[in-house]
């Protein structure tokens, strides 16, 4: 395993059923790396995602996670009855953050507006910035990010892009399964 | 040990001449155990007559409800400590089959109880009860795996309930015994030794060793369909896939 | 290890029984119409009814756990939470086992301190057995909530696993069941079975939590 590497992946191989999604996949974050997956539906992104987060068991291989990452995928997290800042204050306090302070952040992330709707009544791009907005709440060098720019207008696509220009250069590196285009920087494209 | 037989092409090799073996031995067993049973031993007045010879199918069946149980709980845990696949196809074909000799040991309980209680089925009695949850045991283990969408996690859900289902066959049983039992003691195993009439007592053992053996077999035979299931799986998964 | 995650999986869980407009309502109205319509069934003989009714409440309470069960871990499955949940410094068991405290507390703790009044329908005599029964059914109700919880994970990812979870946690329920009506029936079991409800409540508060953590984290895999 490389030095310094903020995750590293040897080997991954993935079953389903019967069914090889993919084997042999290898990665490497180092600290301001990106890396993206790509991938057909129903190739196994989302799956490859899961395995590096350790909510899915691969078949093989071996992952070493040197550091805490978030997770943020097409499921935003959000309960119905949940508004923005209660989930944010929530996640707050479960990671034992709950000196931060959510007003700041729910401007800055546009949600200062909707702040006390249910997640119900939000547009998918509001439930979307919400769930975005965790990765603000306390500072993880890894990043894993599932489809994270579907549903956002572009403003909110310009939000998270500048999100994650600053998030990699204070070192942070991040690892997202991405459909379209990526518009940011990449240093490794993972194709399964 | 258990690593040795864990391997599926091993297991196959090796059941592919023990499964007709214990077909056989079982075969022969029964057939000895049942002529002397139903032909051969004096019927017991005080067990309601010539009633009581539903004991040669009623006991061993009892005997593989609870052991065929306790097998698939050994081979969850196996499974879900070591993963070997041959433990998970094991419980797997364990489950419909003690899930019929339980039902087999309901049934032959029932012709038994109702000339001699005068009643099909006993709330008071504490082994029915226990048999019966037995019997749901293995019906919601069979449920859970039939639900689950890959084999993977059928094996997983499976075992977990497997297990937790197997912690709670003491409490049962002992919640169950709390009822007052029309049953006598149990008479065939006792701190003293044996102390059945030996005249009942051979036909019963060979009779349950038969069974076992049949049990033994049919589970093979059914784990051994469902490798060649899994290796057919995986071939048109690959010719699908073109890989 | 903090305890923070275990706090706040609990405290969502209080908020979520309350947000679905109804909050214990539901529950002790599902629990209340099952245990009403026995007298319907079995005609309305007091004696009959004062003779059934503590043991049909324990009927309706195992009933009001398996409805009420069903979409606890499965929501959470659907809106990505449990993927959060499952991320946290806390083990999987402990956030289980919060959640499932949370959810007895709103939908299961009502119907024993609503146990009283439905007795006392049922022709029992006022006296301290109805606040011993009351007691009764709240540790007999929090096995069936754990048993019922593992059920519940298991099933989290079935759709319609409803009638799953029936299937699979009803023989987890018959210790509850058993040493819960001995203890009320005034026989000569009545004493000892008491402590026997408590230890097999302790005994699925000990158990069921690492069964429901090791389900949850099949339901996101």
């Amino acid at each position: 395993m490389s030095v310094g590497s903020l995750l590293s992946a040897a080997d991954i191989g993935m079953i389903r059923g019967e069914r090889l999604l993919f084997r042999e996949v290898s990665l490497s974050l180092a600290p301001g790396e990106a890396i993206v997956l790509r991938g057909p539906n129903g190739a196994g992104k989302t799956t490859l995602l899961r395995i590096l987060a350790g909510l899915t068991q691969a078949e093989t291989g071996t992952i070493d996670r040197n550091a805490p990452h978030h997770w943020v995928a097409h499921r935003d997290g959000l309960k119905p009855h949940e508004t923005p800042r209660e989930h944010l204050t929530l996640w707050a306090r479960a990671w034992g953050q709950s000196q931060t302070d959510i007003e700041p952040l729910l401007d800055e992330m546009g949600l200062s507006r909707p702040s006390d709707v249910p997640a119900k009544h939000l547009s998918a791009g509001q439930r979307r910035r919400t769930a975005l907005a965790r990765l603000r709440l306390e500072n993880r060098p890894v990043w894993l990010l599932d489809e994270p720019l579907t549903a956002l207008d572009a403003d909110g696509k310009t939000l998270l892009l500048d999100m994650i220009a600053a998030h990699r250069a204070e070192g942070g590196g991040m690892i997202a399964a991405i459909h379209g285009d990526a518009e940011f920087e990449i240093d490794m494209q993972v194709d399964i | 040990m258990f690593s040795w037989f864990a391997n599926p092409h091993r297991f196959l090799m090796l059941s592919s001449w023990l499964a007709p073996l214990f077909y056989a031995a079982a075969a022969l067993l029964i057939a000895w155990g049942l002529w002397q049973g139903l032909w051969m031993v004096p019927k017991d007045d005080y067990q309601g007559g010539d009633i009581m010879r539903v004991m040669f199918v009623h006991v061993p069946a009892a005997w593989l409800a609870m052991a065929s149980y306790l097998g698939m709980a050994v081979m969850s845990f196996v499974w879900f400590i070591w993963r070997h696949e041959v433990a998970d196809i094991a419980a797997k074909a364990i489950a419909p089959l003690g899930a019929t000799w339980t039902a087999l040991c309901l049934v032959t309980g029932a012709i038994w109880g109702k000339p001699t209680w005068g009643t099909w089925w006993q709330w008071d009695d504490a082994r029915m009860m226990s048999v019966l949850f037995m019997f749901f045991l293995f019906l919601g283990y069979m449920a859970l795996r039939a639900a689950m969408d890959t084999r993977q996690k059928a094996a997983r859900a499976g075992a977990i309930l497997a297990m937790v289902g197997a912690l709670n066959v003491p409490l049962i049983k002992f919640s169950v015994d709390l009822f007052t039992s029309l049953h006598q003691d149990a008479s065939v195993i006792t701190p003293e030794g044996p102390k059945m009439a030996a005249v009942y007592l051979w036909p019963l053992l060979i009779s349950s060793l038969g069974h076992s053996l049949l049990f033994a077999a049919l589970v093979m035979t059914l784990m051994r369909a469902e490798i060649w299931t899994r290796r057919a799986a995986q071939i048109r998964a690959r010719l699908m896939t073109g890989d | 290890m903090s305890p923070a995650p275990i706090l706040s999986a609990f405290r969502q869980a209080l908020d979520e029984a309350w947000a679905g407009g109804a909050g214990a309502l539901l529950p002790v109205g599902f629990f209340a119409g099952a245990a009403v319509l026995v007298p319907l069934g079995v005609g309305t003989d007091p004696e009959t009814l004062r003779a059934i009714g503590p043991g049909i409440l324990w009927v309706s309470l195992a009933l009001s756990s398996l409805v009420t069960l069903e979409r606890i871990f499965q929501a959470d499955a659907e809106d990505g939470s449990l993927d959060l949940w499952l991320q946290t410094s806390a083990p999987a068991a402990s956030i289980a086992a919060a959640k499932t405290f949370a959810h007895w507390l709103t939908a299961g703790l009502p119907l024993a301190l609503l146990s009283p009044l439905l007795l006392l329908m049922f022709q029992a005599q006022i006296d301290g057995a109805l606040l011993e029964n009351m007691l009764f059914y709240a540790i007999g109700g929090l096995a069936f909530y754990f048993w019922g919880g593992v059920g519940a994970a298991l099933a989290a990812t079935v759709r319609r696993g409803g009638l799953l979870i029936s299937l699979i946690v009803l023989p987890l329920y018959v210790p509850t069941a058993i040493f819960g009506a001995l203890a009320m029936g005034g026989g000569p079991s009545s004493v000892a079975a008491p402590l026997f409800l408590a230890a097999s409540t302790l005994f699925a508060l000990a158990v069921a939590p690492f069964a429901m953590g090791a389900a949850l984290r099949l339901a996101a895999d």
